[in-house]
């Protein structure tokens, strides 16, 4: 029994931070219909600002750690603004293959830029917020792990409250019914659209951090598993869905934590992403996605 | 034989991925090729076994070449990444038409180049790579290293002996030819000892989230972990798992000696073993003057790959000059015929299976540093 709920804490906060990555995924899908495969390096880029911020501050301090956590969401969210203001909209109008293409571009751009700036060799990410062990019976609960799962709750709720009770997010949620109406009621849609990708950005940071201190050895290559992971946590609660992200990043991390600890531990992949087939061939919107056809 | 570089130049033109002949030699330079992971996650094996090779190449050139000619060392980085290897040995082999291959410190690299190599009659010496299909490959095929299925042995013997251990768990990567071996000749040494595998667990190279597993060996209730595997993962295996308050003993193998395990695993890592093939502590001459020159010029004590890729240059040099030429056939013969030969991590004898036979050394991380424990043989 022990050994069950330790691994379902294990499983939670592997799959918040999944949900995190998942969230930016699918908000871009919302608004712009189309994958930011570069997401994943933007989650690596977080974590690297952290790494660099987390020397200015004292280690182990909570205020020093939520410091490091707003500045590399607020880096990152300028990281994804200027990608996409830079790289995707001169090809906004374009067919969607050819932005999906670039994506892969940025994607390999980030991660190889990221080598030649940052080195190649895992670096130790810094303890900067306090931590420590609890014991309840036989189950150990790191600060870490909960603290994972905390943030990541908030950052979901902050969200859902902006799409759904504010002005921008009002507007995100019109571009995304439709762009043409949308800026014939006026709305600006550029500004839509960077601010989708900023908020985006700053939460798939939020998760290279939570990400880091969790696992604290951090590369420029860091973001492709649990990027690809996420992406697939995306599909699997519904693309264009936002508690359907959340809810396909927990299962996905629940899922892959209760195999790996199982004797098919080999399998551990390859049986979480089967799990995600069964799941599209029944609903193949995804668990909570609505099925629209798609406007090619 | 003198270990001062007289060409510090050299180190900056080695910056570029070439070291430069002096310009003393009017000699065509002997093109030696090397594929290392210089970048990516084992880059912290890559640059140590590379900085070896170029000290070494630098330290005979400064000597005035072999057969009067100078060595040119013509290096390319595999990435630590699949499929990259085999277009850079490729590469070596054809464009810069290299006489003989240094490389890989990861098996799975040198398994990818090795049938390459064989199939353009190129010698190969891999440096480190412990694993023994690399050298079954082929007839061009060698190593300067002990291999797993001694390694193995060695380690389920220091786990029987000195751990008292009965009960094992072993944390095993699923794709790495080296960890899939290693882990292999392990259980069937420590099962012949008398002792248990209790639970095997795999995980993938690059995964960062151990904690399933070790929440299930935790709770099989074992005297000690087995991670035959790469620093990287190892250093977080050790980190996740007292974490989870698994206090027992853990330990590694070769591949884990790299200082990114120290730094990456930090306080946790104290009192975990693992094992080597020579240790910087050796007080005989050839080792010190080594450590000496190392330290004096990289600011850091050579590891065991540093020194690997070192001997991997002096063996193949000294074939090429019993075989007074360049010509792979003849070089191949050279190699295979190694004797006694004195090195930095011992005696090497090229057996007829291709690999060198030494014994392994334990080492144990005490204070953030890699300290000698003992010396073992199976």
């Amino acid at each position: 029994m022990s050994e069950f709920l330790q691994q379902l804490l294990n499983g939670l906060s592997l799959g918040a931070i999944y949900a995190l990555i998942a969230l930016g995924y699918t908000m871009v899908y919302g608004v712009l219909r189309f994958i930011n495969f570069a997401h994943s390096e933007v989650f690596m880029v977080g974590a690297f600002i952290g790494y660099y911020l987390g020397k200015l501050v004292p280690e182990g301090t909570l205020w020093g750690g939520l410091l490091v956590l707003a500045g590399a969401m607020i880096g990152c969210a300028i990281l994804g603004i200027l990608v996409e203001r830079i790289v995707y909209r001169p090809l906004r109008g374009g067919p969607t293959i050819n932005v999906l293409i670039t994506a892969i571009g940025v994607s390999l751009l980030l991660q190889y830029t990221g080598q030649i700036v940052f080195g190649a060799a895992p670096r130790t990410f810094p303890p900067i917020f306090p931590s420590a062990n609890f014991h309840l019976g036989t189950l150990t609960i790191s600060s870490n792990q909960l603290f994972v799962i905390g943030v990541a709750v908030a950052l979901m709720i902050g969200l859902q409250l902006i799409v759904f009770k504010t002005k921008i997010g009002t507007a995100m949620r019109a571009v995304s019914l439709n762009p043409k109406a949308a800026q014939l009621v006026g709305v600006n849609n550029n500004v839509v659209i960077s601010f989708t990708f900023g908020l985006g950005s700053a939460l798939a940071a939020a998760g290279g951090i939570l990400y880091a201190l969790n696992y604290p050895s951090i590369d420029p290559l860091m973001g492709v598993m649990p990027g690809l992971k996420a992406f697939v946590a995306a599909i699997l609660g519904g693309i264009g869905n936002i508690p359907g992200a959340a809810l396909g990043g927990l299962i996905l991390g629940t899922v892959e934590t209760f195999i790996g600890g199982s004797q098919f531990s080999t399998y551990k992949d390859a049986i979480a992403f089967a799990i995600l087939i069964v799941i599209l061939l029944f609903k193949p919107a995804g668990l909570l996605g609505k099925f629209t056809a798609e406007k090619v | 034989m003198s270990f001062q570089s007289r060409f510090p130049v050299a180190l900056v033109a080695a910056l570029a991925g070439l070291t430069f002949a002096p310009s003393l030699f009017p000699q065509e330079p002997i093109k030696i090729g090397q594929f290392a992971s210089l970048t990516g996650k084992e880059a912290s094996l890559g640059q140590s076994s590379n900085k070896g090779t170029m000290m070494a190449i630098d330290d005979l050139n400064a000597a005035g070449g072999v057969l009067g000619r100078p060595l040119l060392l013509v290096t390319e980085d595999t990435q630590s990444k699949p499929g990259e290897t085999a277009t850079v040995v490729k590469k070596l082999i054809s464009r810069d038409k290299v006489i003989a291959l240094l490389g890989e410190v990861a098996s799975s690299r040198s398994l990818e180049a090795a049938p390459i190599a064989q199939a353009a009659k190129v010698p190969m010496i891999s440096p480190a790579s412990t694993n023994p299909k690399v050298t079954e490959t082929g007839a061009y095929i060698f190593r300067t290293c002990f291999i797993d299925p001694f390694q193995g042995p060695v380690m389920a013997r220091f786990a029987r002996e000195r751990l008292q251990a009965k009960r094992v768990a072993l944390l095993v990567s699923n794709s790495s030819a080296y960890s899939i071996g290693l882990a292999k000749f392990f259980r069937e040494a420590f099962v012949a000892n008398g002792g248990t595998i209790v639970l095997e667990q795999k995980y993938s190279e690059g995964d960062k989230d151990f904690k399933a597993q070790l929440t299930a060996i935790k709770a099989a209730g074992v005297d000690a972990v087995f991670n035959p595997g790469y620093y990287n993962e190892g250093a977080l295996i050790v980190r996740q798992a007292r974490d989870l308050g698994l206090t027992l003993p853990i330990f590694g193998a070769d591949s884990w000696e790299a200082e990114a395990l120290i730094q990456l695993g930090g306080k946790a890592m104290e009192g975990a073993y693992l094992c080597s093939h020579y240790s910087p502590d050796d007080p005989s001459p050839r080792v010190q003057n080594f450590v000496a020159a190392y330290k004096k010029r990289f600011g850091s004590t050579p590891d065991s790959n540093a020194s690997l890729g070192y001997d991997s240059v002096l063996v193949l040099v000294d074939a090429i000059r019993r075989a007074g030429t360049t010509e792979t056939g003849a070089l191949r013969e050279a190699i295979a015929t190694t004797r006694d030969f004195m090195a930095v991590t011992g005696k090497i004898t090229i057996d007829s299976e291709r690999n060198a036979s030494k014994n392994a050394v334990i080492i144990q991380v005490k204070n953030g540093k890699f300290e000698f424990v003992q010396s073992m043989s199976p």
